[in-house]
């Protein structure tokens, strides 16, 4: 068969409506071209910076974000496998790499296929299309004569092309165009079905699977040293012991910056510890007293912004319930740790006047403008490419590990530089998820509707991520320190601290406040879904309670305060399938929970079963049941995944987990000072149902289970309590508070909700 | 020091420090990735492998005290290309999210099942509790092991 190669020129000239360009990179014109394009192909409209066809047929794809254990590279080869009609094993994926890839900010947000899914479906099917122009302009017959199969274009009488033979230089340096014939639901191969993670066989046969696991030729590994507490200063340092030690090549000192370098890593290890024998720290009392830390934060100055105000057409004085009280509660939450199961982990290697940072951070590309700042150098001289770590679940130590290897590496010019933090490092100075106070005041109509609805919350920032150096741990420590901006409120459509802090469910009136919180006593930024989990647990907590008071099941009171088919849908799936109606064992409770994460992406109804030891207050879950809506489904078993780990870990925060502190340090420092979820506790089932939306768009689903995850356990074990805990974590002891309330309230009296476990 | 370390049927002599924890030899001298480096505390079983038969923390363990012992890792139990009924079990019930603990998890698995070749649900559990999952992906992880079982029994009997 002759070889065609079709160039842009050739295409040009058969009249092809396409939109070329000679500027490489040159963005489109705002306005100037028409509608905006889908997902990060407004970023980078140029199909090559998506997809390439090499003239061997090899088939790269590029992806700004990354790999967290999510799965994301798993989908995105689907996506881009089902509108290039080839197999998904055909194709090649490179995730986030400042050299390689396009900028696609964060990989967070749930926003992975929203983004880069859309963009690299619609560039896959313009270039799948693109591929059938050429083969059409070779034969000289009508394109919808044609069809993609196989990596091929075929003609009806059997006459086929591959894509190899199709393809020429720069054939793909086009800008896309708004629209894509994208295919439909029933022809699809991939797309829509379960399809086995491409990177679970490495992390099951021990292939080179992570960041932890690189070994550069004439690498040297460095362990940190760090401060004891948060704003210690090194007083005085004699490591002259330590430099003498087997294989120790270097102590870097920089400031309250401090590490020690070796050849071997046990070596850098025993080296650590010593130098952490040999420094003397001035510390202070810093930190807020941990016993009072609600009332300490609802006191700090605070910056206000509304988040929604919608009055109620009849503002109603409110019922008050039968003994006398306003529908109104507080809650809580600890400050808490992703608590990655590796510690953070880089690679760093200064060569010439170039740095090459090898990382698990979410964002290479603001992690890189952070870098050039810290180390003052152009960020065209830095690469990060993304290697994965354990599972971040937010901004955990990723980007800070890379700074300090960064740091390191420039004293070593040549030698690649691995840094591993150790566990307790991980535990202390990972950026922790924010405390936060919410506080909810309703009032019901005589129909039992909620009327009128208040929502405060308390919380600092919920993202101090790069950008700018400051937000580098490495860059507060060292001689001459950054010094973060203050941060101002921002309130935006995917929210903050404020994330899910508006109930989706339709209410009369509605007010919701974030008092923002400058002041970060704690160094806190993104954990998994941000805000929404904690405003989430509270105001699905709180529906339960104004269920109760209008002595409405709670599903039913539910559904009756929302409108939207899709919410109903998700939490009819839910009940259904858990059985809701049915009756429970002694001392065992249910709860139901619905979100629509951020209130745009995908809708998640959980419904659970507890059991509660009255002897120790302990509660364990037994059955969990969620529906999910997350749109167009790329892998099935992905979404299940995803939303069954959510699921469990969000039962680890709200049962279990707090970080611990004294005036002065972070005393919780590894898994016995931070217990998480066990095998003992986890439950006997756990259902994922799915609802497919052929043809709607992606909404992200990665975290949509944290909020309805930890509320519908809440309202499950005050089920089986009988007494409400509105205190993140559920400790046993606030479980046996609790009990013990309950137990000494008169009925029908003034304080604790009794049980309504009856009437279910 | 040095010493003789029989890793995977494989004798192998390492110049270490007799102190060094055997997770270091096995990542850097001798190159193997499954075990992971989690907390060097023995508290979280990334580390885990399986010595004469029982689950270890391999990142409290010296070397010292392993010569002469049967050092089993991840790697031992298939590769990639050819994976054993413990690895095919988790690729078929895709138990891994980030995967970083799933070495561990099933280095303790092939301790019980080497010993229980039919475990209960509840023995599966028990002997997974030390080992510890960020991701949350015990239900897969449970499950997995029992399919092992299953797959087990098929190999040996072809």
């Amino acid at each position: 068969m002759s070889c065609v190669k079709i160039t842009r020129r050739d295409f040009c000239a058969s009249g092809g409506a396409l939109i070329l360009s000679f500027s490489i990179g040159a963005p489109r014109l705002k306005g100037a071209e028409g509608p905006r394009l889908p997902g990060s192909l407004s970023k980078a409209p140029y199909l090559d910076a998506w997809i390439r066809i090499d003239d061997d047929g090899a088939i790269t794809v590029f992806t700004g974000k990354a790999e967290l254990g999510q799965g994301i590279k798993t989908a995105l080869i689907q996506v881009a496998a089902e509108e290039l009609e080839v197999l998904p094993a055909a194709i090649h994926l490179i995730t986030a790499d400042t050299a390689l890839t396009v900028n696609e900010g964060y990989t967070a947000g749930s926003h992975s296929l929203q983004d880069s899914g859309t963009a690299i479906r619609n560039a896959a099917a313009q270039v799948r299309e693109l591929l059938i122009g050429a083969a059409a302009s070779h034969w000289q017959v009508d394109a919808t004569l044609l069809r993609a199969e196989q990596g091929a274009v075929i003609a009806g009488d059997g006459r086929s092309l591959k894509y190899a033979e199709l393809v020429a230089k720069e054939f793909l340096h086009v800008q896309a165009q708004a629209q894509s014939k994208l295919k439909a639901a029933k022809d699809f191969r991939s797309m829509g079905r379960p399809m086995q993670r491409v990177d679970i066989p490495a992390k099951v046969t021990g292939g080179s699977a992570y960041v932890q696991d690189m070994r550069l030729p004439g690498m040297v590994h460095a362990r940190m040293v760090r401060p004891p507490s948060p704003g210690a200063s090194l007083v005085s340092l004699d490591s002259s012991q330590v430099e003498s030690m087997p294989g120790v090549m270097k102590v870097v000192r920089n400031g309250n910056f401090l590490a020690v370098v070796a050849t071997g890593e046990f070596q850098a290890v025993k080296a650590m510890r010593k130098l952490t024998a040999a420094a003397r720290w001035s510390e202070h009392a810093s930190l807020p007293l941990q016993s009072e830390l609600p009332a300490f934060l609802t006191g700090l100055p605070a910056e206000d912004a509304v988040v929604i105000e919608q009055l109620a057409d009849a503002p109603s004085a409110g019922l008050r319930r039968a003994d006398g009280k306003i529908l109104e509660a507080t809650f809580t939450r600890a400050y808490q740790c992703h608590a990655s199961m590796g510690p953070s982990c880089a690679v760093a290697l200064f060569k010439g006047d170039a740095l090459t940072v090898w990382n698990h951070s979410q964002g290479v590309y603001p992690n890189r403008a952070a870098l050039a700042e810290l180390l003052d150098m152009p960020a065209e001289k830095i690469r990060g490419i993304h290697t994965e770590g354990s599972g971040c679940y937010g901004h955990n130590g990723a980007d800070d590990v890379a700074a300090d290897a960064a740091l390191i590496a420039r004293m070593l010019p040549g030698t690649p530089v691995r840094v591993q933090w150790m566990r307790e490092q991980e535990h202390l100075w990972e950026p922790f998820g924010p405390a936060m106070v919410t506080k909810v005041r309703a009032t019901l109509d005589a129909q039992g509707l909620v009327n009128d609805w208040r929502y405060e919350l308390w919380s600092n920032p919920h993202s101090s991520r790069p950008g700018p150096a400051a937000a580098l741990l490495a860059a507060r420590l060292i001689e001459h320190p950054f010094v973060p901006n203050p941060p101002h409120v921002q309130i935006s459509p995917e929210g903050s601290g404020d994330r899910n802090s508006v109930p989706l469910y339709v209410f009369p009136g509605k007010h919701v406040q974030w008092h923002f919180l400058k002041d970060m006593p704690i160094r806190v930024s993104a954990l998994r879904s941000l805000g929404a989990y904690m405003n989430v647990f509270s105001i699905e907590s709180f529906m339960d309670e104004l269920a109760q008071s209008a002595a409405a099941d709670p599903v039913t009171f539910r559904l009756k305060h929302l409108q939207d088919p899709r919410a109903r849908e998700v939490i009819q799936l839910a009940a259904d399938k858990f059985k809701w109606g049915n009756k429970l064992p002694p001392r065992h409770g249910k709860g139901f929970a619905f979100a629509r994460y951020k209130n745009l992406a995908a809708y998640c109804a959980v419904a659970c079963e507890v059991s509660v030891e009255l002897e120790t207050g302990r509660i364990r879950l037994v059955r969990v049941v969620a529906a999910v809506d997350s749109g167009e489904i790329v892998n099935p078993d992905g979404i299940r995944n995803q939303t069954e780990g959510g699921i469990l870990q969000s039962m680890s925060w709200t049962l279990y987990e707090s970080v611990k502190f004294d005036a002065t340090r972070i005393t919780s420092s590894d898994w016995s000072t931070y217990p998480i979820l066990r095998f003992a506790s986890v439950p006997d089932s756990l259902e994922v149902h799915l609802i497919p939306r052929p043809g709607e768009p992606f909404l992200g689903a990665g975290e949509a289970a944290q909020g309805p995850g930890g509320a519908a356990l809440a309202n499950a074990v005050a089920h089986a309590l009988g007494a409400r805990i509105r205190d993140i974590p559920f400790t046993n002891e606030r479980v046996r508070a609790a009990l013990k309330a309950n137990q000494s309230a008169p009925p029908n009296g003034p304080g604790p909700h009794r049980s309504e476990q009856s009437s279910r | 020091m040095s010493i003789h370390l029989n890793v995977n049927g494989q004798e192998h002599e390492v110049t270490a420090d007799p102190q060094t924890p055997l997770l270091y030899v096995l990542r850097n001298d001798l190159g193997l990735n499954a075990a992971k480096f989690g907390c060097g505390l023995g508290q979280c079983g990334s580390c885990t492998v399986v010595i004469d038969g029982v689950a270890v923390f391999s990142c409290v363990t010296p070397i010292m005290l392993l010569q002469g012992r049967r050092i089993t890792t991840v790697e031992g139990l298939g590769s990639i290309d050819n994976p054993g009924p413990l690895q095919r079990a988790f690729i078929e019930r895709q138990a891994a999210q980030c995967g970083y603990c799933i070495a561990g998890m099933m280095m303790r698995a092939h301790a019980l099942l080497e010993k229980t070749a039919d475990p209960t649900d509840a023995e599966i559990r028990a002997s997974l509790e030390p080992n510890l999952c960020r991701c949350g992906t015990h239900m897969r992880i449970l499950a997995a092991v029992k399919r092992a079982a299953v797959l087990r029994h098929e190999s040996t009997f072809q």
